[in-house]
């Protein structure tokens, strides 16, 4: 049953791909992402991988599809005709595909007993994560605590695109009040629903923030989840009314403070004669001090990640309604 | 529980046909006003019969309430989401399909 699943899902992904490839309208185009991003999320739980399931469909289908469309609404949604051939590149891409499947002929058969992945990596965390992290979610102690570096490097990543989109953009407050004749003016339910739907939207990102340790969830789904409510009120009440909630600048200061409150748990533990995010040495009992150092840096991980997706939106958002005043 | 197992199953199939018939009216039905109503049909009562049936088969535990959860959020967001969709097709200019015959009519006197 599971198989068969698994079958329909795949193929109704490789459709959507197919589909997105051949398409012109970029508008369609961004709609068939989320729902191949959605797919891809169906495929992780059928897999039992529900944190990965979570990320994929609150980044991949949620937040990169308003980011794609406040794009499209700078741009324009029709393609352009290419005037390239297209033949070298396809000869690049065959070389490619080629060289990485014969890459694969070299790994172990998928999902086989004897890999190698079973024989020392997952059961080495099955087995001792309770004792050294005593975390219920081994997901979170791997992310958090045995991979600390990577998520680290991972938080350092979505902080320097944050950078690098507003240095190429830039976040321009309107300085006349005089906003476009928008549609969204009028739209009362919308209004009502907004006002009743934003702080359940916040609360359960707080509630996957703090329950990451026990559940699926952790501060990159809450930091998207919080961001996305947030990005309803902009979109329903408008820009300027969302920078007086949440000005530019807090948000600014919001993606560096999480970045270096990972980074300072990391040199705390230095200073108490640690490596640098060694949880152990947080307090006298090591459990305890994992306990710690998770919470806090998963805090440290959604405080960017909030902080750099609402100021990702903010940044193409804020440019798109000062080319439709012109 | 076997009563349960049948009004279970009477649900969930009450709620695919109302799926099936929403993605077909998607499909068949001639202008954007229909085929949202058809659209809205599975994110409204096929949602909730198939929700419903599922709440049926949890042991009234931690499940149950985060079905229940679901319900109410699916229940407010989905009318919610079809309501813009079609204002903004008004506040676009769409004009629905016996608005368009009148327009027509009057051209032709």
């Amino acid at each position: 049953m599971t198989e068969l699943i698994d079958l329909v899902l795949l193929a109704m992904l490789a459709l959507t791909a197919l589909r997105i490839i051949f398409l012109k309208d970029l508008f369609a185009i961004v709609m068939l992402f989320g729902i191949y991003s959605f797919l891809s999320a169906l495929i992780f739980i059928n897999l039992d991988a529900v944190d990965v399931a979570f990320t994929e469909a609150s980044v991949g289908a949620g937040i990169s599809t308003v980011l794609m469309l406040g794009t499209l609404a700078l741009t324009g949604r029709k393609e352009k005709k290419s005037s390239h051939t297209s033949i070298l590149p396809l000869i690049v891409v065959c070389v490619t595909g080629a060289a990485l499947i014969y890459g694969t002929l070299d790994m172990p058969p998928f999902g086989h007993p004897d890999n190698p992945i079973h024989q020392h990596v997952a059961p080495r965390y099955i087995e001792e994560s309770p004792k050294e992290v005593g975390l219920p979610n081994m997901v979170t102690s791997v992310l958090a605590s045995y991979r600390g570096f990577d998520t680290f490097g991972e938080t350092v990543v979505v902080f320097a695109a944050a950078i690098g989109v507003l240095s190429l953009l830039g976040i321009r407050r309107r300085k006349e009040k005089k906003t476009p004749e928008s549609g969204l003016e009028a739209h009362h339910v919308l209004h009502v629903v907004a006002k009743v739907i934003i702080p359940l939207v916040i609360l359960f990102a707080l509630y996957v923030q703090f329950h990451g340790d026990f559940g699926p969830g952790g501060g990159f789904q809450a930091g998207v989840i919080a961001a996305a409510g947030f990005i309803l009120y902009a979109l329903v009440f408008g820009l300027p009314k969302a920078f007086e909630v949440v000005s530019p600048k807090i948000l600014k200061l919001m993606a560096s403070f999480g970045v270096l409150l990972y980074a300072s748990v990391g040199l705390y533990s230095m200073s108490k004669g640690g490596h640098f995010l060694d949880y152990n040495k947080l307090a006298a009992d090591p459990l305890a001090g994992q306990h710690y150092g998770i919470i806090i840096i998963e805090l440290g991980v959604g405080i960017t990640v909030f902080a750099v997706m609402l100021s990702i939106f903010y940044a193409f958002d804020s440019q798109a309604e000062r080319s439709n005043i012109k | 529980m076997f009563v349960l197992d049948i009004i279970t199953s009477i649900l969930l199939i009450a709620g695919v046909f109302f799926g099936l018939s929403g993605a077909l009216g998607l499909f068949k039905f001639p202008d954007f006003f229909t085929r949202v109503h058809a659209a809205s049909i599975t994110d409204s009562i096929a949602a909730i019969l198939i929700i419903s049936g599922l709440l049926l088969q949890t042991s009234f535990d931690l499940n149950t309430a985060k079905l229940l959860f679901i319900l109410a959020f699916l229940m407010i967001t989905s009318p919610t989401a079809s309501h813009a969709l079609a204002k903004s097709a008004r506040h676009g200019g769409l004009l629905t399909l016996a608005e368009v015959k009148d327009k027509q009519q009057e051209q032709k006197h």
